[in-house]
């Protein structure tokens, strides 16, 4: 089974955002879409990507919620910046953090996290060292945005994946 | 009273974004260095997009959303060939 | 644009606010992209647009035609998803691009490669 469907829950998103793009649920539209999704799945396992497999649905959930929240917040705070950006300047500036991550996909789904908050961006990663160098916009709150890193990403994503 | 206040209200949104798309272009054309300009451009495909979205709304036409999904990806597939190149052309050099 | 007056009131009102919304925010986020003074801060700027913009408009969108057309099948999630999927991606290069050619050219208040100590965070001046 496994030789066969390779990376099943590719296969099936593949296979519905085929189907989102005809806009259509017919059984024809069905079976061409599953049969690309199974074929593309073939695909993938010459790159060889490194699995990472969690068991903690519910924990999937509570980190999305979480980051929805502090998007919606960072939204708002950057929004701020920015229109008063003119009579304030900002303060913005680098800050470099540990990561204690050892697995790459949760390190790259920390950095897309990171990245999709507009108050933070991911500027580089050094892998000897695990220094992760961050762009802050507001640094005012200066040494408070480590400590929700910690809490609020990593701590959540070393729970689930390793 | 409903119409008028709707088919206002999307060509307020359109110049709206409009605006956006000029200060998008105005970051490109200035830009003091070339991230600046590639940072531009992909702000300008983004609001285009959003632009396209929203001429599909008042026309009620989904051939809008076919170019706006095909702006979306070829628009990220160039800024990352513009950064790659930012890191790869200058080692050349 | 005769469609539009078959939209009941109900739907129009979200339809409305949404639109405005959203392009209010992608605006922000561009004159961000003017204000603000260093490429790195300006590297925040779009994921406005990207992240809160692209969301309200495709929701106007959704909404408008699943009213308009009796049409359940959400396909504008399929931006949403692509652009918040590439958005962070594209950042991050050019992120790592501008730090590479900065330090190159030595420039000042850029974090240097193996130190590990902390730049003080620059003062930006309008």
């Amino acid at each position: 089974m496994r030789y066969w469907f390779p990376y099943p829950l590719l296969s099936f998103a593949l296979m519905v955002f085929w189907l989102l793009i005809n806009q259509s649920l017919s059984i024809a539209q069905i079976l061409l879409g599953a049969a690309l999704g199974i074929s593309h799945a073939w695909l993938m396992v010459n790159l060889r990507p490194s699995k990472t497999h969690t068991k903690k649905a519910w924990l999937v959930a509570r980190l999305a919620g979480q980051v929805t929240v502090d998007v919606a917040r960072s939204n708002l705070a950057v929004m701020r910046a920015i229109l008063r950006s003119k009579r304030r300047p900002v303060r913005s500036g680098f800050i470099a953090i540990d990561i204690t991550l050892r697995d790459e996909n949760s390190i790259a789904l920390l950095a897309c996290i990171l990245t999709a908050t507009p108050g933070t961006a991911w500027i580089e990663f050094d892998s000897q060292t695990r220094v992760l160098l961050l762009h802050v916009l507001d640094i005012e709150n200066g040494p408070t945005w480590a400590d929700l890193i910690r809490t609020h990403y990593e701590a959540p994503l070393k729970e689930l994946f390793e | 009273m409903t119409e008028l206040f709707i088919i206002w209200s999307i060509l307020g949104s359109q110049i709206i974004l409009g605006l956006a798309m000029g200060c998008a272009l105005f970051r490109m054309v200035k830009g003091p260095r070339a991230q600046d300009r590639i940072l531009g451009l992909d702000a300008l495909y983004i609001n285009g997009m959003l632009l396209l979205l929203t001429f599909g709304i008042r026309t009620a036409n989904t051939i809008y959303f076919e170019s706006a999904l095909i702006i979306a990806l070829l628009g990220f597939v160039s800024s990352i060939a513009f950064s790659k190149f930012l890191m790869r052309g200058e080692v050349i050099e | 644009m005769s469609h539009l007056t078959d939209l009941p009131l109900w739907a129009a009102i979200p339809v409305c606010l949404l639109l405005l919304a959203g392009s209010i925010v992608t605006l922000i986020g561009s004159i961000g992209l003017l204000r603000l003074k260093s490429f790195y801060s300006r590297l925040h700027a779009p994921t406005l647009g990207a992240s809160a913009g692209v969301i309200m408009i495709c929701l106007a969108s959704m909404l408008c035609f699943a009213v308009l057309q009796n049409r359940w099948i959400f396909h504008e999630v399929l931006i949403i998803v692509f652009i918040i999927l590439t958005t962070p991606v594209t950042l991050m290069l050019l992120g790592q691009s501008a730090l590479y050619r900065d330090r190159i050219e030595e420039k000042d208040g850029v974090p240097r490669k193996t130190t590990p100590d902390l730049p003080t965070p620059e003062t930006e001046t309008p």
